[in-house]
């Protein structure tokens, strides 16, 4: 569904991405591990287009999206729930879905409006601070407004960038919950994670970044057990 | 004292009236800010060019038919026309001055800097072309003299009252437009994060080039008031205008909608207080002296919020 080959991506005059190459098949959930400065987050935003690659592609769905717009990369099934949320804090909880749904704005009121019923659905708090201003709700809300606002594009594939940061034990359960929901539900996942214990335990297959460069790749299941990555991303000495 | 009280009244509409006005012209400055970051101080040369063209549309008129002109058809056939050419100039102001700038990652001092030279080349292009003399707006053959009336003993012009009301009508406007539209939602999400706001899809190109239309077409609406109020327009009367609208946009808050116009209102009123109780000549005077208090002791103005607050979760 999305592959991405020998990628080199600058921030700059700094190599942030060095020949980085991943696939994410139709109904996954991946996980991309990696420390802070890896290029995890410069990954996703070279797959959205707000960075370009200087070399190597990025497909989707077997079309090069690549030099695209942003704006046109989201209309083609792409959305993102970026890292620290970024909801709209001086719109209210509901225009901040309305802005998700942005790239649909053409489409039938009422098959909007059944998206925001989702959403609601998935999230009833949202529901209850409708006309609240996002920027008033707890962490663990914004969390749950940024992902239902990606939700309002209808995404075939979600990237989400590290969603338990800053969030407590219980509601990175629960946020991990919703993404295998969400899954489920039948939208492909990308998730970027410094927590990789949380995020290996849902995720079907990973990758391990570093300095740029994808260094390991697997299952899930044989990420958790290998040492390498224990060590470095599981706290374990 | 007591000679002073009783134009007290007289005074605080005009400075109401006025006050509206210079808020249509800060909402330009303040709205451009608002998505780029920037002041665009070729705002006022866009103002000037609405009162340009108001003069024109009602020379013509004049010429075509002496007589026989009523405000009601005749304003919008000045506004109209001012609003969408200044509209169109902003935008190409953006487009051309600005945006091969901005989008080549140049500080924020380099648009700023070309603003100020789009400032002086307008000033110019309409010296050249218009003329360096002054024009005269004839506002008595719009609204005679004797169209006025007494409001609770202050005696008020139909033109004041006018001013008012179309300020405000467009004020209202833009309201609905930034709170209940699809443009006015996009307008406000690049302005808060436009990094996020290209995420949704929105085309923030696009977005700061409309954001650029609308204020310039308040502006321009502007130009035309201030023509029929003062009579008399020259190439440099965007000079002082956009400071004194700059003025009020930093005193409600730059960037933040609500605090231009609140920001317009209270420069007005301030003024005609000043004009009243100390010395017409100290006019402008008092408007930079709150400028600078402003910027001193409540640099982010009275509603403006400073960015982090929102950001801290």
């Amino acid at each position: 569904m999305l592959s991405l080959t020998d990628v080199v991506t600058y921030y700059g005059p700094i190599m942030a991405l060095k020949g980085v190459s991943l696939g994410v098949d139709a109904g996954e959930i991946v996980c991309l591990l990696g420390g802070n400065a890896s290029g995890k987050s410069t990954t996703m935003k070279t797959v959205l287009g707000i960075v370009r690659p200087r070399t190597g592609t990025v497909e989707f769905e077997g079309e090069r999206i690549d030099g695209l717009a942003t704006g046109e990369i989201v209309r083609r099934g792409i959305a993102l729930v970026p890292e620290s949320r970024r909801v709209f804090g001086r719109m209210t909880v509901w225009e901040n879905l309305v802005m998700g749904s942005y790239v649909r704005r053409n489409e039938p009121k009422d098959e909007l409006d059944r998206d925001m019923e989702r959403v609601y659905g998935l999230f009833p708090r949202l529901k209850e601070r409708a006309q609240q201003y996002a920027g008033t709700l707890s962490g663990g809300e914004q969390q749950m407004l940024a992902i239902g606002r990606a939700l309002m594009a209808r995404p075939r594939l979600l990237l989400m960038d590290e969603p338990s940061m800053g969030l407590s034990p219980a509601l990175v359960d629960q946020v991990f919950d919703i993404i295998q929901e969400i899954n489920r539900q039948g939208t492909t996942i990308l998730v970027v994670e410094q927590n990789a214990s949380v995020a290996l335990s849902i995720a079907h297959r990973g990758y391990v970044l570093q300095n740029g460069q994808m260094v390991a790749s697997d299952t899930a299941a044989a990420l958790l057990k290998a040492d390498d990555v224990r060590r470095a991303y599981l706290g374990e000495e | 004292m007591g000679d002073i009280l009783a134009i007290l009244p007289q005074q605080l509409v005009f400075g109401l009236a006025l006050g509206t006005v210079y808020g249509l012209v800060a909402l330009g400055y303040t709205m451009v800010y608002g998505v780029l970051f920037m002041i665009n101080f070729a705002h006022g040369e866009v103002f000037m060019i609405g009162a340009y063209i108001g003069w024109g549309v009602l020379a013509v008129l004049l010429d075509w038919s002496v007589g026989g002109l009523h405000p009601l058809w005749v304003l919008p056939l000045m506004l109209v026309p001012a609003m969408l050419f200044c509209g169109g100039l902003g935008m190409t102001l953006e487009r051309f001055a600005y945006r091969p700038l901005y989008a080549r990652g140049a500080t924020r001092l380099g648009p700023l800097i070309s603003a100020v030279g789009a400032s002086i080349f307008l000033q110019n292009a309409v010296m050249l072309t218009q003329g360096a003399r002054m024009k005269v707006y004839m506002t008595n053959f719009l609204f005679p003299r004797d169209w006025r009336f007494d409001i609770l003993g202050v005696n008020i012009s139909v033109l004041v009252i006018v001013m008012i009301v179309v300020s405000v009508l467009l004020m209202w406007a833009l309201v609905v437009l930034v709170q209940r539209t699809t443009l006015g939602r996009s307008i406000r999400a690049v302005s808060e994060d436009r990094e996020m706001a290209a995420v949704m899809g929105i085309n923030v190109g696009r977005v700061v080039g409309m954001t650029f239309f609308l204020g310039s077409a308040l502006g321009g609406a502007a130009g035309v008031l201030i023509g029929l109020y003062y009579t008399q327009i020259d190439f440099v009367m965007g000079y002082s205008a956009g400071l004194k609208a700059f003025t009020a946009a930093v005193l409600g808050g730059i960037g933040n909608i609500k605090g231009a116009m609140v920001g317009g209102l209270l420069l007005g009123v301030i003024e005609s207080l000043a004009v009243t109780f100390i010395n017409p000549a100290f006019k402008d005077v008092v408007t930079f002296a709150v400028l600078i208090l402003t910027l001193v002791f409540k640099p982010e103005g009275i509603f403006g919020e400073t960015l982090a607050d929102w950001k801290k979760v």
